[in-house]
């Protein structure tokens, strides 16, 4: 009960970031050089006239510039986030009929980056100043360096293209017609690539603070007298260490959730992933800018809901918040 | 500052990517006797592989990929450090006047900061370039706008660590106008906690900028890395090189800063070795 009380607060914290995401996007519109008409009809003369006419009047842009953020502000409440002319469709629809695949990419990217990252954090702590230490520190450096879309392209050429054991692109093979779990390994194939090129920064993020986390609690006073009892060291690690370890690990991932999904508009671009990246990359190709401007909104929610979860999670790992 | 840079000469990995930088400045500097003439021009027949007429080979158009490279490396650090600076200089404004002014206006400005942070950087600077138009003044902003964040905290938090000190107190009870100690006390004893945190800056700059123009939002007049990969992406089951080279371009630069900041993090802000 105190649980769902605290999620209401904590619902309610996230409500100015949605006003601000709202206040933003109405300044980019109005940033736009030109008719703010002509922006959310997307560029040069794609729409008719009589569709600027009536952009001109829903938007309330024959008006003050207070009406038309009072207008902006109740469309968006409605998630009406207008109509897309080349899409032929309301990009409200555009963009949850894109949410699937992209969810299914950064969950599945993000678990593997949190897991992996934790076991080879605690692996380079554990063995700290060995052999494993220095190859896990170095490997974390150059992930750190490695543009994702580059890395995408690479395994491209290596994975699909010389070796031929995985797929190039897209969610499944078209005209395969797989049903039940032929599909989901499908799938699969078709994800491990992008789902990697992902991952490996986030992978490396997560095994440095991962690191310095396991160090840092290694030497409180609670470890030596764990040992003090006779406790073997794995015991220490993984009834003691771990979880409090865990913490800046959870922390840095609500931290990174933004970024996720940025990176997933390139990754998604390259491996032809169906999702809102793609969806983004296709917007920007035609200067769809009100169907971007919409994919910004609802991504910006995404991360408030990851943020959310993660709040969730980090208090019930550590018992000692107050909620 | 002096024994910080003998601390940053003892750490060899920052030494190893200092020099990785200086070969890469020299590329810059040097490119024009390189490479004269404008690297859009067609140097020879399309998709040559590396290493014979071509040391990286030419890309679709004939193009040679090397001098796209060389470049490109300008384009890079341009932005790279113009973004950097604008996010320096705003971020420290917004990060001084929330520390030094404390009270309303710092969780004012600290909620602006903290949304900023929230919000999913690289779709909003996708959004600024897509709407100011590409070029690289537009680019520099659009970084800009989603880097600052970082640097208004660092300095908002130096701001507070100082504020109660005695040479404030003391320039204060001489009567200095604010604007005088901000600038002329506080700032300077922030210096060096912003060239390490900067320097980083720089990198994911580098890193944005490829994005940006790996998904056509770089200036299409200016060779850089980015649109070098994007143009290659079309052959790449053919001509492997055109993407690889400029990507492998791409890591070394960032990771030369990457090492560089981490040297310079461990030699001027010993209270940060351990993050």
């Amino acid at each position: 009960m105190r649980l769902v009380r605290y999620f209401g607060y904590r619902l309610l914290l996230a409500l100015p970031v949605l006003a601000g995401i709202i206040v933003l996007n109405f300044f980019l519109i109005h940033l736009a050089p030109g008719d703010a008409a002509s922006v959310l009809a997307g560029e040069s003369g794609a729409a008719t006239p009589a569709y600027m006419d009536i952009l001109r009047h829903k938007f309330g842009l024959d008006q003050s510039l207070g009406t038309q953020f009072l207008v902006y502000v109740f469309n968006m409440a409605r998630f009406d986030l207008g109509y897309s002319f080349r899409n032929d469709s309301p990009v409200a629809g555009l963009i949850l009929d894109r949410m699937g695949p992209t969810a299914l990419l950064m969950l599945t990217a993000f678990s593997v980056a949190v897991v992996l990252g934790t076991v080879l954090g605690l692996v380079a702590a554990t063995g700290r100043n060995s052999w494993r230490d220095a190859v896990i520190s170095l490997v974390s450096l150059i992930a750190y360096a490695t543009p994702a879309f580059w890395l995408g392209l690479m395994m491209i050429v290596v994975f699909a293209i010389r070796l031929a054991w995985l797929p190039t692109s897209g969610f499944d093979t078209v005209g395969a017609d797989y049903e039940g779990w032929d599909s989901v390994l499908d799938v699969g194939r078709h994800l491990i690539m992008p789902a990697s090129a992902l991952a490996l920064f986030y992978l490396a993020l997560y095994a440095r603070v991962m690191r310095a986390s396991v160090l840092e609690q290694t030497a409180q006073d609670y470890v030596t007298t764990a040992r003090a009892k006779g406790q073997t060291e794995r015991r220490v690690m993984t009834g003691h260490v771990l979880r409090n370890a865990l913490l800046p690990v959870v922390t840095m991932a609500g931290v990174q959730a933004g970024n996720l999904i940025g990176g997933s508009v390139v990754v998604e671009t390259v491996f032809g992933w169906p999702g809102i990246g793609t969806l983004a990359f296709d917007a920007l190709q035609s200067r769809d800018l009100n169907l971007l401007l919409g994919i910004f909104f609802v991504s910006a929610c995404l991360v408030v809901v990851i943020n959310l979860v993660v709040d969730l999670i980090y208090v019930t790992l550590d018992p000692r918040i107050e909620i | 500052m002096k024994a910080g840079l003998l601390r940053f000469a003892r750490n060899r990995m920052a030494v190893f990517g200092a020099a990785v930088l200086l070969a890469l400045l020299a590329i810059v500097v040097l490119c024009p006797l390189l490479y004269p003439g404008d690297p859009f021009r067609l140097a020879g027949p399309p998709l040559q592989p590396p290493g014979q007429h071509f040391l990286l080979g030419t890309d679709t158009l004939g193009r040679d990929v090397a001098a796209g490279i060389a470049y490109g490396a300008r384009t890079s650090l341009l932005v790279g450090v113009g973004a950097t600076l604008a996010a320096i200089l705003f971020g420290s404004i917004v990060g001084g006047l929330a520390g030094y002014y404390r009270g309303m206006m710092d969780v004012a400005l600290m909620r602006v900061t903290e949304f900023f942070q929230t919000i999913p950087a690289f779709i909003l600077a996708i959004l600024i370039v897509a709407i100011l138009s590409p070029s690289v003044p537009t680019e520099v902003l659009a970084i800009a706008a989603v880097s600052w964040p970082g640097i208004a905290r660092l300095v908002r938090g130096e701001f507070v660590a100082l504020g109660g000190r005695e040479f404030v107190l003391a320039c204060s009870g001489l009567g200095a106008s604010d604007t005088r100690i901000i600038v002329r006390h506080l700032l300077p004893n922030c210096t060096s906690s912003i060239i390490a945190v900067g320097s980083l800056l720089i990198g994911t700059a580098i890193l944005i900028e490829s994005g940006l123009a790996f998904l056509g939002l770089g200036d299409p007049n200016v060779m850089s890395w980015g649109l070098i990969i994007s143009a290659g992406r079309a052959v790449l089951r053919s001509a492997w090189w055109i993407c690889a080279f400029p990507g492998i371009a791409i890591l070394l630069t960032v990771l030369g800063i990457n090492l560089v900041g981490d040297g310079l993090n461990e030699a001027l802000n010993p209270r940060l070795r351990d993050r």
